[in-house]
């Protein structure tokens, strides 16, 4: 049926319907534009060096905006942009922000550089968590357990970080993601549970447990509760690029891995034995164990590997930012992580992309608070929702999973 | 019986498990040696727990309040499941109904016997539109419904927040986000209101909306052609299509009848529960309904009795805290076992060395596919 459908007229149907979905959105953003990035005049200020302020006229700007996005708008209904279309999809959003900052920013101005650095030092956890997801939806497990592996190997990581120090902190949260993730292993495959029912008791378990704990033992003993967090590596010569230098090359060792994991992630996934393997068993688990592949090993291994992953991304919040774990410290970034995986279509480098995307959308809310836009920031706080929910519906669609994922596999 | 005895089995596996945890997290009286403190932690806190949740009149008037909002929103997310969606969007809808029933609650002021029901169907026609969303999207664009309730719980929140400060919701005396009261006679009765002199018995009658849902969900799902379709749906999107029923549309009224159920659990809280609005009315509930849905197998019967279950926990948790040192989140620890091996008959068998039919296992949830 769905073979069917992908092959024949159904799929071109469906392409001109999100094609008009996005000139929709273009030419609606246009307008938002036109009506309120225009109604306040002056200078906007974006703070990239120490010494150095860009400055945008803002009314102009905004009008500017507004007519190309109204034009690409047309254009896209009237007769589409073919191959070029998610290129053009993306520097129209990312224009429509700068609108949006140049607006809020009039008559100001405010530090772009720290922002974006912020960004991607926010990135961190949710792409750890992607990862995780990503490799245990690859074999055909469905993982939505992030949330509460994050959250307990952040848990490890604090208490054995305040003991021992932040490396063997570190290493505690990936041991505790592994072990997290052995749980749904040994539930998923071996007691052949609902992968959905056993990763959201994992979710319960590690929210109910870590914060009994902090609760019942951290609160009295607090020295247990204190980590020495990493300080940010200046990467030689990098680090003196300007604004990247600042963006990506000053950041904790967290920020570097984390990049890595997704280079490696991607090359392994696509270009290794390892990697048509476990896309196998996450496709059609029954013809890879025909032809001599160990489903069940292998589907074992991908998940601890993913534990691991999660633990280092859980690890974040008290080695890489505050030095300390409280109650339910992740508050719901395995639930965007796992967004992530979906927005990016089960690929790392369309994980990162989305992990950006939220992690700015975190760092404008710490930012909008010290503008003065004259609308009630909530509304503002709810922009980056908004827009993620426009993107996915005119511009992701319908995803296509690892066909396997969630299935129980009975081995022969 | 089987299943009676492996769910009690399950219970008992679980209490076990949460007492280790009591034991071994006192890690004062542990490094004393002081043994009889840490077991005898045990079972003062599993005694305030039941006492708390079964124990008096009272304890049970706070198990039912409690357990309102839960069986609801447990019915909201079973009713998406059955039709194969995965409704993480109950807190949202939650939300979206509160605020529709609140104002409705504090704008009137007729009697309580028309003003209640209102309430209580704007809740559900707000949770409704807000749950809808999702639905249409997904019908529409293929936008996965579980991105698209994740943020619109977030932007919910942002929302409630943000009418919570406007001047029509806004309590006049107050600067914090708080809302207006609601009319005395707008409140859900009370249920307990017969008894003289009883004035601590605050269980309202949103219970009696929770068991109607329950039963209208059970008819639904068994004795409407719909119903039959929503399964069908969730069983095999494929063979429904192929079948000629309206899939898209069916998408919709799935994630609008979830939505009304968890609107209606929203303005139960406002107009029973709290008799006002705050910023995080809606709390963790929608959450909890998810672990409820998959407890009772998003079979009706299953739900209420999950969230029963899930609503004595609350309310002896309550007690618990107070009574003893033990924290309050014991219990989603002891959720989360109960849902672990409830789920896992296997693990279960092997643990207490029994024989018993686990019968087949279905699966709630068909991967991500379209």
């Amino acid at each position: 049926m769905s073979d069917i459908k992908s092959a024949g007229i159904g799929q071109s149907a469906e392409q001109r319907k999100r094609s008009r979905n996005v000139g929709v959105v273009y030419v609606v953003l246009g307008l938002v534009s036109a009506t309120i990035f225009t109604n306040r005049p002056g200078n906007s200020g974006f703070k990239l060096l120490d010494d150095f302020i860009f400055v945008i006229p803002a009314r102009p700007f905004a009008w500017a905006l507004a007519i190309t996005l109204v034009a690409l708008g047309a254009a896209q209904l009237l007769r589409g942009m073919g191959k070029v279309t998610n290129v053009v999809l993306t520097v129209a959003t990312i224009s429509f922000v700068v609108g949006f900052l140049t607006w809020a920013a009039s008559g100001g101005s405010f530090s772009l550089t720290g922002m974006l650095q912020d960004t991607v030092t926010r990135s961190v956890p949710i792409t750890m968590g992607a990862i995780a997801g990503i490799i245990c939806e690859r074999s055909g497990i469905i993982n939505i357990a992030i949330e509460g592996q994050l959250l307990g190997s952040a848990f490890a990581g604090s208490v054995v970080g305040s003991v021992l120090g932040p490396w063997p902190g570190v290493a505690a949260a990936m041991l505790m993601g592994v072990a997290l993730s052995g749980i749904l292993a040994v539930f998923a495959i071996r007691y052949r549970v609902d992968q959905v029912i056993v990763g959201f008791a994992i979710n319960f378990l590690a929210l109910g447990l870590t914060s009994f704990l902090a609760s019942r033992v951290l609160t009295k003993n607090p020295q247990y509760n204190l980590v020495k967090p990493f300080s940010p590596y200046r990467v030689p010569l990098l680090s003196e690029i300007p604004v990247i230098g600042v963006v990506l090359f000053t950041q904790t060792l967290f920020v570097y891995v984390s990049l890595a994991a997704v280079a490696v992630t991607t090359w392994a996934l696509f270009r290794t034995r390892w990697g048509l393997r476990t896309r196998a068993i996450g496709e059609y688990p029954k013809a890879a164990g025909t032809l001599g592949v160990d489903v069940i090993k292998l589907r074992y291994r991908n998940l601890l590997i993913a534990g691991a992953a999660a633990g280092f991304g859980g690890a974040w919040w008290p080695i890489g930012t505050v030095g300390r774990f409280d109650q339910n410290i992740t508050s719901g970034r395995g639930f965007i992580a796992l967004a992530a995986v979906i927005f990016g279509r089960w690929h790392p480098v369309g994980a990162l992309s989305a992990a950006l995307v939220f992690a700015f959308a975190e760092a404008l809310q710490l930012k909008l608070s010290n503008l003065n836009t004259g609308i009630p920031s909530e509304f503002l706080l709810m922009a980056p929702y908004l827009v993620t929910l426009v993107v996915v519906a005119g511009f992701v669609g319908r995803s296509r999973a690892p066909r396997a994922a969630g299935q129980i596999y009975e081995a022969q | 019986m089987k299943s009676l005895r492996m769910t009690l089995l399950a219970l008992l596996s679980a209490m076990v498990v949460g007492g280790v945890i009591i034991v071994l997290s006192d890690i004062d009286s542990l490094r004393d040696g002081d043994f009889a403190t840490a077991f005898g932690a045990v079972f003062s806190a599993y005694r305030a727990l039941f006492v708390g949740s079964f124990g008096s009149l009272r304890a049970i008037s706070s198990t039912i309040n409690s357990t309102v909002p839960l069986m609801l929103c447990g019915v909201s997310v079973s009713i998406a499941f059955k039709a194969g969606l995965f409704n993480i969007g109950a807190t949202g809808q939650m939300l979206a109904g509160g605020m529709a029933a609140l104002w409705v609650g504090f704008s009137m002021n007729g009697p309580g016997i028309i003003q209640v029901p209102l309430a209580i169907l704007a809740g559900a026609v707000g949770g409704a539109l807000f749950g809808a969303i999702a639905g249409v999207l997904k019908a529409r664009t293929g936008a996965h419904e579980v991105i698209t309730t994740i943020m619109l719980n977030n932007m919910a929140a942002f929302m409630v927040l943000w009418l919570l400060k406007t001047n029509l919701f806004q309590r006049s005396d107050r600067t914090d986000p708080i809302s207006k009261l609601v009319d005395p006679a707008g409140r859900l009765p009370r249920l307990f209101g017969f008894l003289n002199g009883r004035e601590d018995l605050l269980a309202h009658s949103g219970f009696v909306v929770a068991l109607l849902a329950v039963g209208v969900f059970w008819w639904f799902l068994h004795r409407t052609t719909m119903g039959f379709e929503f399964r069908v749906l969730g069983l095999n999107s494929d063979a429904a299509q192929y079948a000629g029923m309206r899939t898209k549309r069916l998408t919709v009224l799935a994630m609008l009848f979830a939505g009304a159920f968890a609107g209606m659990a929203g303005a139960s809280e406002v107009t029973g529960t709290y008799g006002y609005a705050s910023q995080n009315f809606a709390g963790n509930i929608g959450f909890d309904a998810i672990a409820i849905a998959l407890l009772g197998r998003s079979s009706p019967l299953g739900t209420a009795f999950a969230a029963v279950l899930f609503g004595a926990l609350q309310a002896g948790g309550r007690q618990m805290q107070a009574n003893t040192d033990v924290p309050i989140s014991l219990i989603v620890v002891l959720r989360a076992l109960i849902v672990m091996f409830i789920a896992a008959p296997l693990l279960v068998k092997a643990i207490w060395r029994v024989k018993a039919d686990t019968g087949a296992q279905s699966q709630t949830f068909r991967g991500w596919g379209s």
